[in-house]
């Protein structure tokens, strides 16, 4: 089905952090960085694909124009893509399809945010036609009351405990404190997670992501372009950024319901969405492996509960395992499949459109052996970066070398 | 607010009002007055349609620290709140709802029986929106999947 393949040749990023900086400021840091890494002129690059701002649950400040002009405007295509927490995937799906079509040489991917302080909050003024801004005016539900009522449920299904979520935390700092791009880089003990304040029972505030500045970019060409740069090519194999497919049963954030069952579906439906699985579902197909081949895995831990849910959605353990993975210590470096080598948005905080692109930065540098003692998964040949958002956005993306 | 007519009182009580398809009898929360959301469904005009008042509840959270705009806190200080998601009987959509101002967090299990009261948001300018709240009400004796 592949119309031929692109390969990351350079990445780099900004350290994430509050810095109150302009976020194009982030972007061109970590875009410098990229072509330097990839040894690529800035004057080579014919195409900006910029991963928009978020304000509000919507697209925020310009992206592709705005850093193409931080960089110098030569003339490059630009395009600008929103799709919440997958913005990243989407600004290199966008970058893939130009690349392949023939279109474009050379590309740079670059997301980068000033998270604003606390909660993540909708646009202001009076819109009770955004689902958005009715959920807060009606409900007060901020994110981490949906991350919340998905933890409950696991803990319903299959007997999860905060102790549990708590462990993912410290697997994460761990993994974190060996990462010098990381906001937060001291180890966590589950104990501290759990003398945290509560947020929204069952999770405490080490248990949710905070919201950070970063930036982050990757170069882009053609497979036999890299080969003839004779770069080590990390090749994008595999990419999905789908919406779900209805019924959803579950409330999807910002959404006040979910739908209910097809009528003739007989069975009932409970559980996480499945959707998530459907774009890591693809993007294996598409890449050609499965989830026995993955030598390391980077997934969105919106709160240390989802990663669990992770674990199965993108087929490392079946339904109710996911615990049982985690204290086996195969989810840590050094286990069999590690999670969140980089230390995952548990180390990072979110610096939304730039968190997809950072997932794909990670995960090249890990499979060019480039990543720091302590966090570096040996021999790394194929990984995974899975991530949802706001509105029914989530994105799959395999990487192979 | 636009959304006062997605509540309504019935002969049982007030009940939440949703859509439904008269081509394949699909319903959707909030109603949309324009199409199925089914897209295997070849489409029909949508009516309003009484949602079931009472389901189960799926999950349950709380919520301790103030939500930002356009969340109005009722209470200055701010008090915090239960959130419930309730799968409706039927089975119908699971739909999210604040409980009533006291309710017990820790009397909370999920599979216990809800039902639908009416409740206030407020508003800006100290006015109050009709909104629905969830009351979880006492077990009913074992369930057929506990069995």
């Amino acid at each position: 089905m592949s119309g031929g393949e692109v390969c990351v040749i350079g990445t780099g990023m900004h350290p994430w952090g509050k810095w109150g900086r302009p976020f194009t400021e982030y972007g061109a840091v970590a875009a410098r960085a990229a072509l330097a890494d990839a040894g690529t002129d800035p004057g080579e690059v014919d195409f900006v694909s910029g991963a928009a701002t978020v304000r509000g649950g919507y697209p925020g400040f310009v992206a592709g124009a705005v850093f193409a002009r931080a960089l110098g405007w030569r003339g490059q295509q630009v395009a600008s893509s929103y799709a919440a927490c997958a913005s990243g995937a989407q600004a290199i799906a966008a970058a893939r399809a130009r690349l392949l079509a023939g279109l474009s040489d050379t590309a740079l991917v670059v997301g980068a945010d000033s998270a604003p302080k606390g909660f993540l909050a909708p646009l202001g003024g009076d819109r009770p036609d955004d689902p958005d801004w009715l959920r807060f005016r009606l409900l007060g539900a901020a994110n981490p009351l949906y991350f919340a009522l998905a933890a409950r449920r696991r803990m319903e299904l299959y007997g999860a405990r905060p102790e549990d979520f708590a462990a993912v935390k410290a697997k994460n700092a761990a993994h974190g404190s060996a990462n010098p791009r990381a906001r937060y880089r001291a180890r966590t003990t589950p104990e501290e997670v759990l003398a945290s304040p509560v947020v929204a029972d069952p999770l405490h505030l080490l248990d949710v992501c905070a919201t950070s500045d970063g930036g982050a970019a990757l170069v882009l060409v053609r497979t036999e372009d890299a080969r003839r740069r004779g770069a080590g090519p990390v090749r994008v194999s595999g990419l999905s950024a789908a919406v779900p497919a209805y019924p959803v049963a579950e409330p999807e954030m910002p959404y006040l319901a979910g739908d209910p069952p097809r009528r003739g579906d007989g069975g009932r439906v409970t559980g996480a969405p499945r959707f998530r699985a459907a774009n890591a579902h693809a993007a294996y197909e598409e890449a050609g492996v499965g989830p026995e081949d993955l030598d390391l895995a980077e997934v969105y831990d919106l709160s240390t509960a989802m990663e669990l849910d992770w674990y199965e959605e993108i087929g490392l353990c079946p339904c109710g395992g996911a615990e049982k993975l985690l204290h086996e210590g195969a989810t840590r470096v050094g286990g069999r499949i590690p999670v969140n080598p980089g230390g995952g948005l548990a180390s990072f905080g979110e610096a939304v459109p730039a968190q997809g692109i950072a997932q794909v930065c990670e995960i090249a540098d890990q499979l060019r052996g480039r990543a720091e003692a302590g966090r570096r998964v040996e021999g790394a040949r194929v990984g995974i970066a899975v991530n949802q958002g706001l509105f029914g956005h989530g994105s799959a993306t395999v990487l192979t070398r | 607010m636009e959304t006062a007519h997605w509540l309504a009182r019935g002969p049982d009580g007030p009940h939440l009002v949703g859509s439904r398809c008269t081509a394949c009898g699909a319903v959707a929360f909030p109603p949309d007055p324009d199409h199925c959301r089914d897209p295997h469904c070849p489409g029909g005009p949508t009516e309003e349609a009484p949602l079931p008042r009472r389901g189960r509840v799926w999950s349950f959270t709380d919520c301790r620290y103030r939500p930002p705009p356009p969340f109005v806190p009722p209470t200055d200080p701010f008090e915090p709140f239960v959130l419930l998601a309730v799968e409706l009987d039927g089975p119908g959509p699971i739909v999210l709802g604040q409980a009533p101002p006291g309710t017990d967090l820790s009397a909370l299990r999920v599979g216990l029986p809800a039902e639908l009261v009416e409740g206030t948001a407020a508003g800006p300018g100290g006015e109050r929106h009709p909104v629905w709240h969830w009351r979880p009400l006492p077990a009913d004796g074992p369930r057929e999947e506990d069995r």
